[in-house]
């Protein structure tokens, strides 16, 4: 076979491909080695670190609250921005142009800022949440606002909204009901591609975790970062769990968001 | 319509059915006001005014507090240098790939465009501490080119070390922001200015880059706010003993020491300042876009 330019092409992305996956798969490996001192490959293979890992109650809790908390935002926020883009897209055109400005506000805030604010906001007076779940529910809103507002928008757009509101209607059903039983259920496969890639975002958060909650309501991710003192072989498994769940998320959003087209 | 007149007569409130509707509407967004206001916009505005307010009094004291401390400057200088190295690392990185993968197979993007986005999930902590099993003190990689007396003053655990890190994070999110850019790239085009008389380069500087500078500098802003606002990765390093502008923010609300949340509220401003500016510059390029990458 001749080398031709395409072949070049391809090294380039495998080059790329390499470089982009040697850190994980040094963190594999590390996790599955019985030790690795100052030798090229480790010494022996063994499951012994994820089998610590995964019968250990401090990191099961701190799993668990990372899913709940990830799972009650993801609720809360699902059920703000439905009612939000129904509006914006049938009723009042002007708050779909407001929300593209206003989903630009997150990303000009990093949550270290917000946390500045947060802090002094919700420690005491009438609203003292800080140190619990609830603040994190709130916050994890505020960051998964923007993708779940940019998925629905997109979905919704797609759909002949006017057309499929109006039929309902001619056979009978009211306002409400057709949006229950006509355009949710198209909005289906956006809403959820949504969904996990939100999902996927708050189930790696830090900064608000550690900063507004830190080891009051220990998540994965504070877990992780106070387990640096431990055996890197124990984190690392605890890095390529982490790492294999989103990597069934991101999955599981990109074949829905390719069925959504 | 038909059905709202068909239910008029039953609702107890007698407003006019248009109006209804708006109130309908209303409420429908009320809850994300409440929750927007409270949790996005009341901190900012909490951060805002505090940090001009000193003893009460207006002022930019905070400010000129923190613009006159060397260690503040440090951070800042820190944050930027790192941010804008490792955009442009990754920037240059991810085009290169970027145009592979437009000249490579239709299965082999996307797969990698899948691969992509995967990676671009691994940041903040777990990417610190996987970057620390391969290149901290006694990390496989390190161990290796120690052997073969390579990388023997690499320190993982100062702005090298993440600068490095940040390039790394940012190739696949460039790939991604990047990748759309190259797929506008017609082929006839190239065809067509070869068949002209021009050159390989020659159609680069006069075709490919203006077609896509845009791309490359919205890319680029976006990499150089990510890097900016990013703290995770920093702090887990080091345990926050790295002297960048978000580390500085955290340490003066959340630190062991002394809180000072006023301060804090300055710098924080600052930041926003900065990232506010790159998300306006990335809008206005935004809209000069030329049509044909539309």
């Amino acid at each position: 076979m001749r080398w031709t330019e395409q072949h070049s092409y391809r090294l380039i992305v495998w080059s790329l491909v390499g470089l982009l996956a040697m850190p994980l798969l040094a963190t594999l490996l590390y996790s599955l080695s019985s030790s690795w001192g100052a030798t090229l490959l480790p010494d022996g293979l063994t499951l012994r670190w994820y089998l610590a890992l995964w019968s250990e109650p401090r990191f099961l809790a701190a799993f668990a609250r990372s899913l709940l908390v990830c799972l009650a935002a993801l609720a809360l926020t699902v059920a703000v921005m439905l009612p939000l883009v129904l509006v914006a897209h049938t009723r009042w055109p002007w708050l779909d142009r407001l929300m593209q400005q206003l989903m630009l506000l997150p990303f000009a805030v990093p949550p270290v800022v917000g946390a500045v604010g947060l802090l002094q906001l919700y420690a005491g007076g009438p609203l003292p949440i800080v140190g619990t779940p609830w603040i994190l529910i709130a916050c994890f809103f505020t960051l998964a606002v923007p993708f779940l507002y940019q998925a629905l928008a997109t979905s919704i757009k797609a759909l002949p909204l006017q057309d499929l509101l109006d039929a309902a209607r001619l056979l009978g059903a009211s306002t409400p009901v057709a949006f229950c039983r006509v355009v949710l259920p198209s909005l289906r496969n956006g809403l959820l591609a949504g969904c996990f890639i939100s999902f996927s975002f708050l189930f790696g958060e830090f900064v608000f975790a550690n900063l507004l909650v830190g080891t009051r309501f220990e998540t994965l991710q504070v877990y992780l970062n106070n387990m640096r003192n431990h055996s890197g072989h124990y984190t690392s498994a605890l890095v390529i769990s982490y790492f294999l769940a989103i990597l069934l998320l991101t999955w599981l959003a990109n074949r829905l968001s390719r069925s959504a087209r | 319509m038909l059905s709202l007149l068909s239910r008029a007569p039953a609702s107890a409130l007698r407003l006019p059915r248009l109006e209804r509707s708006q109130l309908a509407c209303a409420l429908a967004v009320l809850p994300f006001v409440v929750l927007f206001g409270l949790f996005q916009l009341a901190p900012l505005a909490w951060v805002a005014v505090n940090s001009l307010l000193v003893d009460g009094q207006w002022s930019l004291g905070h400010y000129r507090e923190a613009l006159s401390s060397p260690f503040m400057r440090q951070a800042l200088g820190n944050s930027l240098w790192v941010s804008v190295l490792s955009s442009l690392i990754g920037l240059v990185i991810a085009a290169i790939g970027s145009y592979a993968l437009y000249r490579s197979g239709s299965r082999l993007r996307e797969w990698v465009l899948a691969f992509a986005s995967m990676t671009s999930n691994f940041s903040g902590v777990p990417l610190a501490f996987a970057f620390i099993i391969l290149l901290g003190f006694n990390g496989s990689l390190s161990l290796l080119l120690r052997k073969f007396g390579l990388a023997d003053d690499f320190n993982l655990y100062s702005t090298q070390g993440l600068l490095l890190i940040y390039s790394y994070f940012q190739i696949p999110l460039g790939v991604l922001l990047l990748y759309p850019a190259f797929d506008a790239l017609r082929d006839d085009w190239q065809a067509a200015a070869a068949l002209l008389g021009a050159s390989r380069w020659g159609f680069w500087r006069q075709i490919g880059l203006p077609l896509l500078w845009p791309a490359l500098a919205g890319t680029f802003l976006i990499l150089l706010a990510n890097a900016m606002g990013a703290y995770a990765t920093a702090y887990a390093l080091t345990s926050g003993n790295l002297n960048l502008l978000t580390i500085r923010i955290a340490s003066l609300v959340a630190g062991d020491i002394y809180l000072e949340p006023q301060l804090a509220s300055a710098l924080a401003m600052l930041l926003v300042g900065m990232l506010a500016l790159t998300a306006a510059v990335n809008q206005w390029l935004l809209r000069r876009r030329p049509n044909a990458l539309d």
